[in-house]
């Protein structure tokens, strides 16, 4: 059992306390009936001061699978935050009424500032283009799943590895384990920051290469996570249409694939995976939501104290 | 006062030339009623030349931010016209409310009385990152 008061950064739970969180995720998997009441009684909050369905559904429904109740605004015209009440009194005010909370704001560091001033624990449910860190534990639980194990892994990131936060907190996750490698495949515009490379990487003596081709490395990778490509990220609309789809996952792209490589995506996507790779035995991102929603509930489980 | 002679108090040396009153004014040091000697262009063996504060007074005040503006700057601390101590000020660990954070999109932005805090991140390079946001502000210019 771990002490953790909020969860704002991957990086706030060890190697050990991810491998809990796990093992408890594959218990409920295993046998949900076991936790259909653990949380009865108790109330998850879910404070969104910007829209986000997928993320504020999968928390509700682990909170729900958990025998507990949600309550909750999912955008900030509809709170108090409109009527310019800082984030720190609604966590302040939102603290007496529900015993754990999860929160999603456009500003960078919101839910920091939450957890410092919240009596119960803070989750955040995404900060802007900073940290998600709970779609890095659904990341995580897949690749378990799907691997065994996290050791050994050769894993290729392909799209926006500029801005992706995804990105950035799965590779923050991912250099703590022995003998992984990376393969960043974007184009020049958006490539890997500098700063990941000399604090993340190089501090860790990690292995990595960059190309701009999804093909050349493909028979080496063992798991392919693939990002969107956003049009706003370019100067121009001719670069983007230029690069967008050298950036497109096809079935015929993962000819030289291994059998069993993993390709993974936060979603939702555009059209960075083309809908034909769905029925491909590697496609594991639907997968991915699923576990998203057990992952939750064990982190739910494991910050309200309950066995 | 005696420029040279200090009886209870602090000089800070080795200071940059010509930002001698960026720190005294990052220190507050109008604030204070005790006399103050700004020396301007000393000369300086190690340095060519150099700015140095001399402080008539005992200060119960937080000198390792100084490290941020200027790591070079010693610190002697002088009592009964004897130099007791003499310390080269580190870069802290914690900047206080020292920098404001300008990433637009960083909480700080927006949310009134938060303590704008930043953590030294890579002592060598004298990186700092925002507690909140975790964006280093761009590096001062010399
Ligand atoms: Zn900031």
């Amino acid at each position: 059992m771990f002490e953790l008061k909020s969860l704002i950064d991957i990086t706030d739970l060890t190697p050990e306390e991810i491998d809990e969180l796990i093992a408890t995720a594959e218990d409920i998997i295993e046998n949900p009936d076991k936790y259909r009441e653990k949380c009865k009684y108790k109330k998850l909050a879910t404070l969104f001061f910007e829209p986000s369905t997928r993320t504020r559904l999968s928390f509700e429904a682990a909170m729900l699978e958990l025998g507990g109740s949600v309550i909750g605004f999912s955008e900030s015209n509809s709170s108090s935050a409109s009527k310019g009440e800082s984030v720190s009194d609604t966590v302040k005010v939102v603290s007496c009424y529900a015993d754990i909370i999860a929160m999603r704001h456009p500003k960078e560091g919101a839910p920091m500032i939450a957890s410092m001033r919240s009596d119960v624990p803070v989750i955040n449910a995404g900060d802007g283009g900073h940290n998600h860190p709970t779609q890095t534990l659904a990341d995580l639980l897949t690749i378990k799943r799907e691997k065994g194990h996290f050791d050994n892994l050769t894993i290729g990131f392909c799209g926006d590895l500029k801005f992706g936060r995804t990105v950035h907190s799965l590779i923050n996750a991912m250099v703590r384990y022995k003998n992984v490698k990376f393969v960043f495949i974007s184009p020049q515009e958006l490539k890997i920051p500098d700063y990941i490379k000399t604090e993340v990487l190089d501090a860790n003596s990690i292995q990595y290469c960059e190309t701009s081709s999804l093909e050349h490395y493909m028979s080496e990778l063992d798991i392919l996570y693939m990002t969107r490509v956003q049009r706003e990220r370019f100067f121009n609309e001719a670069d983007y249409v230029r690069l967008k789809d050298s950036y497109v996952l096809t079935n015929e792209k993962l000819q030289s694939a291994k059998e069993d490589m993993c390709v993974l995506h936060p979603l939702p996507r555009v059209n960075e995976i083309s809908v034909d790779v769905d029925d491909n035995p590697r496609a594991c991102y639907f997968k991915q939501v699923k576990n998203g929603k057990y992952i939750r509930e064990a982190l739910i489980l494991k910050m309200l104290g309950i066995e | 006062m005696n420029i040279d002679a200090i009886r209870n108090g602090i000089v800070i040396d080795h200071i940059k030339a010509g930002r001698a009153m960026d720190i005294y004014k990052f220190l507050r040091l109008d604030e204070l009623d005790c006399s103050i000697a700004i020396i301007k262009n000393a000369s300086s063996e190690k340095m060519g030349k150099k700015d140095i504060i001399k402080i008539d007074t005992v200060l119960d005040m937080d000198l390792d931010a100084l490290g941020y503006i200027d790591p070079n700057i010693s610190v002697n601390i002088i009592k009964d016209g004897k130099l007791i101590e003499k310390r080269h000020v580190e870069l802290p660990a914690t900047l206080k409310n020292v920098i404001k954070c300008e990433n637009p999109r960083c909480i700080t932005s927006c949310e009134q009385e938060i303590p704008h805090i930043f953590k030294l991140t890579n002592r060598e390079k004298g990186v700092y990152r925002c507690i909140y946001c975790e964006s280093a502000p761009k590096q001062k210019s010399e």
